[in-house]
């Protein structure tokens, strides 16, 4: 069997959670705007079925709540793209909806809401670190981008479980991203300031959509800040 | 011996019996692996992740309950759906293989229904429980649904059955294994840590790692089927750092070692791209390119311990052997491991990296 052409610039290969709509939706078109290899997850699959068809990304269906689901998720998303440069772990809960103080909140709110927030994109990172390491030694990179918010930093009343599961992801990033430094996997926390999508929407009912930034805008943010922490080969113009 | 029966990876106590090149014996924990490396030494592991390739269904002609195992594929690419696989009938994986009812008959174009997946039987292979059949529909769908309906392959002398998560090495990327690649189970990422520290270093390739057994002698004998692999251009960089610098060799493994070895024969060197190991080897095949091998503790027979003979004689072994059972080292998947440096190479030996 003779030996496989190696491309100077292989495509990137992505991997984005809650990518139907909002941030996520917007950073799937982006990424694959620039060239990328774009695979998302959402929980619904009629949603997921209609970006898919209308994008061309390879979508998977899976909650990133679920244990049971993160291994079929990775399965998926190594199969698709063939290896992994870029997890952005994107997909967020609200905790209760509407917003509520926390004494107020009910646990199994304030549970869905690290379940989503924090243990699965731990567990999900986790699950594609090989893939991300073994594309770093390959000197192709390897970014986990985690989406945070201001609300991880600054303490909002009613936005507890929120809040508190998104600061929790916050700190996650970077203790791992020294403890990974060496590994040649860069973990973010990018906070891509409050955007017109659903969540906000959900959070904030009565907002002035117009005065919201748009997540196309905030997605061109997040998808600099995940380049430059790439391998300079690797960085694709916008 | 005795099967480690318990799904854990890296117990505290997992012990490592080390076979010198000069066929000296040493007993050591399993976490001091790192501390037998020198600099410019290079650890290559397999991440392969473990497919759930085990999938339950009815054979559509004849309405009978079967299981497939999917056993190997020619390639690593997301649109290959073709698999060669082992057909199982009733009964489940707490019946050791060997005693599982027999399939139904099975011919070339029936259909197999596998929960949301459709299987068209291509061929019949020289055995009637082996044979070749693709997926029907686009890959996506295809891989979804194995995601979705297929089990981790179970094995009988486990407490437990085994998940997804307790059978993907720390170091698992592309899903490409039948079987998991379990001598890399002992390598967690603190110890990578422990690898650079000695001044070695660590690379990966892919190998699909297909069954271990069939429960059948004459399918059983078949083993290993031809397994695809993919070694990346860093890694073949690696070794020649590596060799360079006079630095050795430490595969993870005997998938790790057919896929080097397999190159090396087929190209003169290891070479970066995809290939499909169909080589044996054995005490007739000194090893070329690796110069140790981490790996379980194999019991005499089977192809896995034939392996062995490539790098250590025939009475190293059986010394080995008698160390691990007077010492009752665990055996199987979860079990504890062996190191063997390879015996000096005989004059007429080949070198090539």
């Amino acid at each position: 069997m003779s030996a496989h052409v190696q491309t100077p610039h292989p495509p990137l290969r992505i991997a984005v959670t809650g990518g139907t709509s909002g941030l996520g939706l917007a950073l799937v078109r982006g990424f694959l705007r620039r060239g990328a290899r774009v695979a998302f997850v959402a929980r619904t699959a009629s949603a997921v079925a209609a970006v898919a068809a209308d994008t061309g990304a390879n979508g998977i269906v899976g909650d990133v709540a679920r244990k049971d689901d993160i291994h079929r998720i990775a399965l998926q998303a190594g199969a698709a793209l063939g290896g992994l440069d870029v997890l952005v772990n994107n997909a967020s809960d609200l905790g209760p909806v509407p917003l509520a103080l926390l004494a107020d909140t009910d646990c199994e709110d304030f549970e869905r809401a690290l379940q989503t927030n924090l243990l699965g994109p731990f567990r999900l990172s986790k699950a594609l670190l090989g893939a991300l390491a073994g594309a770093a030694r390959e000197g192709r990179g390897g970014v986990i981008a985690n989406i945070s918010s201001d609300a991880a930093v600054t303490p909002y009343e009613t936005w507890g479980a929120y809040g508190a599961s998104k600061a929790a992801l916050h700190h996650l990033s970077h203790i791992w991203d020294a403890e990974l430094g060496a590994e040649g996997v860069r973990v973010l926390s990018l906070d891509p300031g409050d955007m017109d999508t659903p969540m906000h929407a959900a959070a904030i009912p009565g907002a002035d959509r117009a005065a919201l930034q748009r997540p196309e805008v905030a997605a061109e943010g997040i998808i600099a800040a995940v380049l430059a922490a790439l391998p300079a080969a690797q960085r694709v113009s916008p | 011996m005795t099967p480690a029966r318990s799904p854990v990876q890296r117990p505290g106590d997992a012990r490592l019996l080390v076979v010198g090149a000069d066929g000296a014996l040493t007993h050591v924990s399993r976490g001091a692996f790192a501390s037998w490396l020198r600099p410019a030494d290079l650890v290559v592991a397999n991440d392969a992740a473990t497919l759930p390739a085990s999938l339950c269904g009815v054979h559509s002609r004849t309405g009978r309950r079967i299981e497939v195992r999917l056993a190997a594929r020619d390639s690593l690419a997301f649109e290959d759906v073709s698999f060669g696989a082992v057909l199982f009938g009733e009964g489940d994986h707490s019946t050791p293989t060997e005693l599982r009812a027999p399939p139904p008959e099975v011919r070339s174009a029936d259909l197999l229904a596998l929960g949301p997946l459709t299987a068209r039987v291509e061929a019949v292979l020289d055995h009637p429980r082996f044979v070749r059949l693709s997926f029907l529909g686009d890959a996506g769908r295809v891989w979804a649904g194995i995601a979705a309906h297929g089990r981790v392959v179970q094995y009988a002398y486990m407490a437990a059955e085994l998940a997804l998560w307790d059978v993907w090495t720390p170091i698992a990327g592309p899903p490409a294994a039948f079987e998991p690649p379990s001598a890399g189970f002992a390598i967690d990422w603190a110890m990578l840590g422990e690898i650079r520290w000695q001044g070695a270093g660590f690379a990966t390739l892919t190998h699909a790692a297909g069954l271990s057994s069939t429960g059948d002698a004459a399918l059983d004998a078949r083993l290993p089927l031809p397994e695809a692999y993919r070694i990346p251009a860093a890694t073949v960089g690696a070794m020649q750092r590596t060799r360079a610098a006079g630095g050795r060799v430490v595969a993870v493994g005997t998938t790790v070692t057919r896929a080097l070895e397999h190159s090396a024969q087929l190209h003169g060197r290891v070479v970066a791209g995809e290939g499909l190991a169909d080589l044996r080897l054995g005490p007739a095949t000194p090893v070329r390119v690796v110069d140790a091998i981490l790996t379980g503790t194999h019991e005499p027979g089977g192809s896995h311990y034939d392996l062995l003979g490539a790098f250590a004689d025939a009475e190293v072994l059986a010394q080995a052997d008698a160390e691990l059972e007077r010492r009752g080292y665990r055996t199987h998947e979860f079990g504890d491991s062996v190191l063997i440096w390879r015996r000096p190479r005989r004059t007429w030996a080949r070198h090539a990296a």
